[in-house]
């Protein structure tokens, strides 16, 4: 084999070996990233980034491979975090043993509460989905017996010495990259198994795999539990990383970023969902700190205004992406080729 | 010859990724009953929501003279079709005097043919359409379709599927009547009901058009017809079946 | 006795704002298969137009007539602009909804600040009154009597106009309507501004009854304004109207007699249970 036929081939092992050493890289990227890419504040963002994207990826196995428009993913999420968050402060609780539990704990929440929502079909779903999620979000904001800690959020106790602290951070720089490697080889070989053809066929026709004499209900369920599990393991990293539980993950705000990311990068496809959380939440962090900077306080107000809100540079850019790139950034280099084809096919 | 009122040519459909339709010829002439007939699956329905836009639709279908094929359902429509569908297409929660105010287009909607032919529409004027009968129904849709004077075709899709005798005869007078007046392109299964009221036909299988004439020379020959229609053993349609009006050009 | 009829008032209040969310909603779902995530925007965009007309010396009804205006313009907008181009595309007419219901309260706390804005009640409306030995505030009355116009002014729209019986047909079969020869996309922008308004009402009257506005307050009611549409049955009024006095109702009893919260939570559960039981909602009619 050629250079380029291997490279093809293994790139994404290539990129695996550049990302696991990039805590060992000083190199400064002006204008991308405030410090170095070692440094612990780079780290901290690019750990963000991989979680985000991983989460994607996994509600994407819902949104994209089964078709399923889910509005409660956040829930599974925060169930991870916030079990997790609990079996440690509450129950004090060695870390390893309750992330295990916090895990458990959005497995089964996802196969109780979707083995319920999945008796209905399309937008009644997406509506019981939404109602469960928002079950939770009042429970953890209103704080029942002073545990989950309301709007401050809860901050986490006990966790091992080697993954807090400044000094750690490349620890959970590794940690959020192990995740993102389980959630795309967990949704990969889903995909390719049996049971992902089935979801194929759900979401292309669910009459047609009805006529065939499956089940469509139980394939959907299987999706819904994995997605949870990895979702909830997703909240126990994002625990490690900003050290506690935030209510802001609970909401159904939470969710839509998720639909926003997946529809971003290319619902449906192998790497869309990754590109699409990791460019969301990189410049959701860089315009929050542009927002703060001397760069956008000079500029007439008519631009400062609207620069300064992240979450209104995020919504046009989405809407902008439904409009003109159906496809999302994962769809572009083959629309640019299509595009390249038919101008040569004219000329 | 003259030209039709309706003339599809090359009609093809694509729904979900499947053709359904392949490429479908017809003429509706400006007078009298045109049946259009064919195998369940045939692409009969299609080829009636390709003609109005109810469904995507590539090839030429010249209404009046005028293509129409990008032109939208509610703009077809417009130009004077009464369009009886398949499943009725009544407005359950409406009454029926609703059901028919809504197909109203004309200044002077023709209320006295409709209540003559259906009495029954009159009486029940305020009843909710769904708690209506099947025939009671199907007399809503062709009520709506004969109610605009400004129609020049009329469309009607299976109007005695599902109906009682007795009822099926009073659609068939009602047929009747209306295509006194504007000629009507009728899928029908009642072979009885077809050789009563065509006096054209065109047979379509597998998407495509595989005959067209006379209706009577169709029902007439026994054999021909068991081919076509599928009554009776299944067999290929020969080519030279084909009608003389299909792939030809205009 | 007199704490019954306070929590009855406020919980009748309350789902008469949920009532002018859900009315739209529901329409705007029931015909057009859109669920418009960007009804909350819409909302804001009332409540927002409201008090800054309000807080300009236009007094109270010029101001709420101004904000509905408002409300009702930016919806036409978002249909004509945004949600038609994608005719035949309902998802991607739901994402764009998602985009527009995003950016709008960003944009709303990059102008005003993220933070609450006091709403400035008049006098006449800030008062209570005495209703059966309890005392209730004046402004539940106004948002229920506002709710109970625009009920009325609908059912009249629906029942007795042309436009309204399209809107109502369109709900059943649309491709039936354009094949009697009705435009009924027309009927898409009557409808988006239908809901703008109700909507942007309701963010006026959200403004009188938390008596401030913030960017936050549209997408918290739009939650239960879904709640009430998929209650009432998607594309009903009456079921709507039905639906928003059993949320408000039970909503403040809860949150009253048990602990905070707990009346918001028991509102999402029996949507879910409802909907288990009954998929079509309380009036038998799923669209």
């Amino acid at each position: 084999m050629n250079v380029p036929a291997l490279l093809r081939r293994w790139w994404p092992a290539l990129v695996l070996v550049v990302l696991v050493l990039l805590p060992y890289s000083a190199l400064p990227l002006p204008g991308l990233l405030d410090g170095p890419i070692g440094s612990p504040g780079s780290l901290q963002l690019l750990a963000l980034c991989l979680v985000f994207g991983a989460l994607a990826t996994g509600y994407d196995l819902l949104l994209g491979r089964t078709g399923l428009l889910s509005f409660g993913h956040a829930l599974y999420f925060a169930a991870g975090t916030y079990a997790t968050g609990l079996l440690l402060t509450q129950a004090g609780l060695n870390f390893w043993l309750a992330a295990a539990l916090g895990l458990l704990a959005g497995l089964a929440l996802a196969a109780l509460l979707g083995s319920v929502s999945l008796r209905m079909t399309g937008i009644g779903f997406a509506m019981v989905t939404l109602a469960f999620a928002q079950a939770g979000s009042i429970l953890v904001q209103r704080d029942p017996g002073g545990v989950t800690g309301g709007e401050e959020g809860l901050a986490a106790t006990g966790l091992p010495a080697s993954l807090v602290g400044i000094q750690h951070t490349a620890n959970l720089y590794w940690i959020a990259l192990a995740y993102l490697v389980v959630t795309l080889a967990a949704v990969q070989w889903a995909v390719r198994s049996p049971i992902g053809r089935v979801w194929e066929g759900i979401r292309e026709n669910e009459r047609r795999v009805e006529v065939l004499g499956l089940r469509p209900y139980g394939f959907k369920l299987v999706a819904f539990v994995l997605a949870g599990a990895l979702a909830a393991l997703g909240g126990v990293v994002y625990l490690l990383l900003t050290g506690g539980a935030t209510p802001q993950t609970t909401t159904s705000d939470f969710t839509l970023s998720l639909l926003v990311m997946v529809v971003l990068g290319g619902s449906g496809t192998r790497w869309g969902p990754l590109v699409g959380g990791v460019l969301y939440t990189w410049a959701e962090h860089r315009l929050a700190s542009l927002a703060g900077s001397g760069t956008i306080a000079g500029l007439p107000s008519v631009l400062r205004v609207p620069l300064s809100q992240p979450l209104f540079l995020l919504g046009v850019l989405f809407v902008i992406i439904v409009y003109a790139l159906p496809g999302g950034v994962a769809g572009l280099p083959a629309r640019l080729r299509i595009r390249a084809v038919s101008r040569g096919a004219q000329a | 010859m003259t030209s039709p009122l309706l003339g599809v040519r090359d009609l093809r459909v694509v729904v979900g990724g499947r053709h359904i339709l392949h490429g479908v010829d017809l003429d509706v002439v400006a007078a009298g009953v045109t049946a259009l007939l064919g195998r369940n699956g045939a692409g009969k329905t299609t080829t009636v929501r390709g003609i109005l836009g109810l469904v995507p639709r590539s090839g030429s279908v010249r209404y009046d003279g005028d293509e129409t094929v990008a032109l939208t359902t509610h703009q077809i429509v417009r130009r004077g079709i009464g369009y009886v569908p398949e499943d009725r297409g009544v407005f359950a929660a409406l009454t029926v005097a609703e059901n028919l105010r809504l197909a109203e287009r004309d200044p002077d909607p023709a209320y006295g043919l409709v209540h003559e032919l259906f009495p029954e529409l009159k009486q029940r004027a305020r009843q909710a359409a769904g708690t209506l009968s099947g025939g009671q129904q199907q007399m809503v849709a062709i009520g709506r379709a004969l109610l605009n004077r400004g129609n020049r075709l009329i469309i009607a899709d299976e109007p005695t599927k599902g109906l009682a005798p007795r009822v099926v005869t009073e659609v068939a007078v009602a047929l009747e009547r209306a295509a006194q007046a504007v000629p009507i392109l009728l899928v029908e299964q009642n072979l009885a009901l077809v050789r009563r009221l065509a006096d054209h036909c065109v047979v379509l299988a597998d998407g495509r058009t595989a005959h067209a004439g006379p209706a009577a020379d169709l029902l007439a020959d026994a054999e021909k017809s068991r081919t076509l229609l599928g009554v009776g053993r299944r067999a290929d349609v020969p080519k030279d079946l084909v009608g003389p009006e299909s792939g030809g050009d205009h | 006795m007199s704490t019954v009829v306070l929590l009855g008032v406020t919980g009748l209040g309350l789902g008469a704002l949920y009532f002018l969310v859900a009315s739209g909603l529901s329409l705007i779902f029931g015909l057009m298969d859109v669920l418009n995530f960007a009804h909350g925007a819409l909302l804001s965009v009332g409540a927002y137009a409201t008090w800054w007309a309000a807080s300009h010396s236009f007094g109270f009804p010029l101001a709420l007539l101004f904000g509905t205006a408002v409300g009702t313009l930016a919806a036409v907008a978002l249909e004509l602009g945004l949600i038609r181009p994608l005719y035949r595309r309902p998802r991607e007419q739901v994402l764009a909804t998602v985009g527009v219901g995003l950016a709008v309260p960003a944009l709303l706390s990059a102008i005003w600040g993220a933070d609450a804005r006091t709403f400035p009640v008049p006098a006449a409306l800030a008062g209570t009154f005495t209703l059966l030995g309890a005392s209730v505030p004046v402004n539940r009355l106004v948002l229920i009597g506002a709710a109970l116009v625009v009920l009325l002014a609908l059912r009249l729209f629906l029942g007795r106009t042309r436009h309204g019986l399209v809107v109502r047909a369109g709900v059943e079969d649309r491709a039936m309507v354009t094949a009697l020869g009705i435009d009924v996309r027309r009927a898409f922008t009557l409808v988006f501004a239908i809901g703008g308004a109700a909507a942007a009402l309701a963010g006026g009257l959200a403004g009188l009854y938390f008596g401030s506005v913030d960017p936050t307050q549209g997408s918290a009611l739009l939650i239960f304004g879904f709640v009430v549409v998929v209650m009432g049955g998607l594309g009903s009024v009456g079921g709507a109207a039905v639906a928003c006095v059993v949320v408000g109702l039970v909503q403040q009893f809860a949150n009253y007699y048990s602990t905070a919260g707990l009346g918001d939570l028991s509102v999402v559960v029996m949507l879910a249970v409802l909907l288990l039981v009954r998929p079509s909602g309380l009036t038998g009619r799923l669209a």
